[in-house]
């Protein structure tokens, strides 16, 4: 990944960091995919955090702060509802660790060969584009002139 | 370096790199100095694993972003659009999509015509054979015969239509409205050394593949072959100007930082609609207290940037998504003025094909489309590859206020002032907004799509910086003459989206071209008098 960076997070904040993963995306049995928290995605975000790091960081921050303490310390359900306050403030620390999320998790091998996208750069195999039908102009071509003449 | 070169063009993106290649037939000694670096394809972001997560970074359009050492800072705080741009070789033709429909003959007339604005000192006939000269040397693809617009030839079919334009030209047949396969820079041949397009669906942050045209692969690998010298990492400070008023040469920083200063008997500025500004502003003197070419008081004003607005739904099936180019289709239905309307001037449809699946996830999520939690799967099958979308590229009148000036505190790595963007969506451009939504969302209902969302504007939709220093036959209204000459700086000239007079309702980079080689072409005409 070109974005790597040393890993800039305490194990404190990657605990908490796996915490609020895995209640924005959970394992799922029934789709037989892994959750955010999973070790090896949860290692991609770490490693590719980046300039990401310190909204990443004053996100986990906050999420503490509305825990009154650890937030990985509370109990789930308690868990669930400061994450659930967390995302309803919003703002821009949030958004970064939404998207540090969802770019790791979206890009894991077993995550896309779940949705059945093959997992590889686009560059150099590219893709097949269907030619499509291009008759579908003819009522266009019989319109005729559509623009005007500016002498 | 400091022996005087005779024609010293400062940004290499797609009018400097024009303009170089066009005046090199002429064995004048040209240099070129462009702040950035020349671009490695092998790096560019479709080559690995995280290409979505970099447009968020290195790649981001937006300079304040991406940051790099090459960028420099923009205040754009006051703006509802930010400024989107490339720093390198090619400029903004690394890091646009490549959409290259042409100003309409009625663009150049907007006085005569509508009763706004003001004309242009140039006509589209005038510009066509240069349009052309650019579509060979660019190579565009498209097709030929399309009603809503001059004719033109295509060197290269247009792109597939695919599932997604399939869908969007039923939908548009459906409405009896206007629809066309997009001419673009995506070569769908391999054409002049380029190889073809094969649907990376990745092509905005550079492409991978050289399918895209931008100019580090076009015109400037000709233009260095004609003798043209090109020195990257080298930004220009100011332009400097003689006992007599006329421009002297530049001071720049090189690669190290080292201050240096380079003689020219031309000075051509090719940095788009902020940095041209920015650059005349900064090279304020005693003689010009106003910043350089500026004693019209218009440098940095009647800023343009089309407001975007994107109107986009969802599929019942999976579509295109990200396996191909985002280019697809043009609607030129709403483009001329329609006295009906409670607006003049119009705008261009921009359909697109789709978006890769993080995208989708990051901005279904910022949407609120996609929950946390056991529902978030479920959410994400019903959103992944089925997203449709078009957006509206709204003419936005010159309005005087809406202005590029110097930033009283930002400045770049060399400590060189930034540039500040004041600017607002004027009364016209919002009813043209709305009667555009409405439309779109009709397309896409017409297209079966539900779930319908808007983005008005498109908040990093500052790609078409336009009217900054515009020409005109009037030195107290214009910056420039009707063939990019400053009327204040007799060797100095122009050839940027700065000269729009007005701004069309398309993406500008064909115009700006074929505006640059008219320019080249008229200097190359005037060349024994071209300082009278």
């Amino acid at each position: 990944m070109s974005q790597t960076m040393p890993e800039m997070l305490s194990d404190e904040e990657r605990r908490a960091l796996a915490c609020v993963a895995g209640l924005m995306i959970p394992a799922s049995a029934e789709y037989g995919v892994p959750g955010a928290d999973d070790d090896a995605i949860l290692a991609d975000m770490v490693a590719s955090l980046g300039r990401d790091g310190p909204a990443v960081r004053a996100a986990l921050a906050r999420l503490d702060a509305l825990a009154g303490g650890r937030f990985a310390g509370l109990a789930a359900p308690e868990r669930a509802a400061v994450a659930a306050r967390l995302r309803a403030e919003g703002g821009p620390a949030v958004a970064t660790l939404n998207r540090v999320v969802l770019q790791c998790y979206y890009r894991d091998d077993r995550v896309l060969a779940s949705l059945g996208i093959e997992p590889r750069a686009p560059f150099p195999k590219g893709h097949a584009l269907e030619q499509g039908d291009w008759s579908l102009l003819e009522p266009v071509r019989r319109r005729g002139k559509l623009w005007r003449d500016a002498p | 370096m400091a022996d005087t070169v005779d024609v010293l063009i400062i940004g290499s993106g797609a009018s400097g790199a024009a303009v170089a290649w066009s005046l090199a037939e002429t064995k004048m000694r040209i240099v070129c100095l462009e702040q950035g670096d020349w671009m490695n394809p092998a790096e560019y972001p479709s080559t690995g694993r995280d290409w979505e997560a970099r447009v968020h970074g290195d790649y981001a359009t937006s300079p304040n972003i991406r940051a790099r050492p090459t960028d420099y800072p923009i205040n754009d705080d006051n703006s509802p659009i930010k400024v989107v741009n490339f720093n390198g070789v090619g400029g903004g033709t690394v890091m646009y999509t490549g959409h290259f429909p042409r100003l309409h003959p009625s663009d150049f007339r907007v006085r005569s015509l509508d009763g706004v604005a003001d004309d242009w000192p140039v006509d589209y006939a005038t510009l066509e054979p240069f349009f052309a000269e650019n579509d060979r040397m660019m190579g565009v693809s498209g097709l030929a015969g399309d009603p809503a617009g001059p004719p033109r030839q295509p060197p290269m079919p247009p792109l597939p239509l695919g599932k997604t334009g399939t869908r969007w030209a039923q939908a548009m047949n459906t409405l009896g409205w206007h629809w066309w396969p997009s001419d673009t820079t995506l070569a769908t041949q391999d054409y002049e050394g380029r190889a073809r397009c094969i649907n990376l669906g990745h092509c905005t942050p550079g492409c991978a593949q050289g399918a895209k045209a931008s100019t580090d692969i076009t015109y400037w690998p000709a233009a260095i072959r004609a003798g043209v010298e090109l020195r990257t990492r080298c930004r220009v400070r100011e332009i400097t100007t003689n006992a007599e008023g006329m421009a002297s040469g530049v001071v720049y920083y090189d690669a190290e930082g080292v201050e240096r200063f380079q003689a020219a008997e031309v000075v051509i500025l090719a940095c788009n609609g902020v940095g041209t500004p920015r650059l005349l502003l900064n090279s304020a003197s005693g003689r010009f207290p106003n910043g350089l070419a500026n004693s019209s008081g218009l440098v940095g004003r009647n800023l343009m940037f089309h407001p975007y607005i994107q109107v986009y739904g969802y599929s019942d099936e999976p579509l295109d998504g990200n396996r191909g180019p985002p280019l697809c289709l043009w609607s030129k239905e709403f483009y001329e003025t329609d006295p009906a309307r409670d607006f003049v001037r119009g705008y261009m449809f921009q359909f697109n094909r789709g978006v890769g699946v993080i995208n989708e996830a990051i901005t279904s999520a910022a949407d609120g489309r996609l929950p946390w939690g056991e529902d978030h799967h479920s959410a994400y099958r019903r959103l992944v590859h089925r997203r449709m979308s078009l957006s509206a590229v709204i003419e936005d009148l010159p309005e005087a206020h809406n202005r590029v000036t110097l930033d009283p505190v930002l400045k770049d790595g060399h400590g060189i002032p930034s540039p500040r963007i004041d600017y607002t969506v004027g009364e016209n451009s919002r009813r043209m907004i709305a009667h555009g939504i409405a439309r779109a969302t009709e397309i896409l209902h017409a297209a079966g799509a539900h779930d319908i969302g808007v983005q008005n504007p498109i908040l990093y939709g500052g790609w078409h910086l336009l009217g900054t220093a515009r020409m005109g036959t009037d030195p107290a209204r214009s910056v420039v003459n009707e063939w990019g000459r400053s009327h204040d700086v007799r060797n100095l000239f122009i050839v940027d989206g700065s000269v729009f007079v007005t701004a069309g309702g398309v993406n500008p980079t064909s115009t700006i071209q074929a505006l640059a080689l008219y320019i080249a072409d008229s200097m190359k005409r005037r060349l024994a008098t071209l300082f009278d």
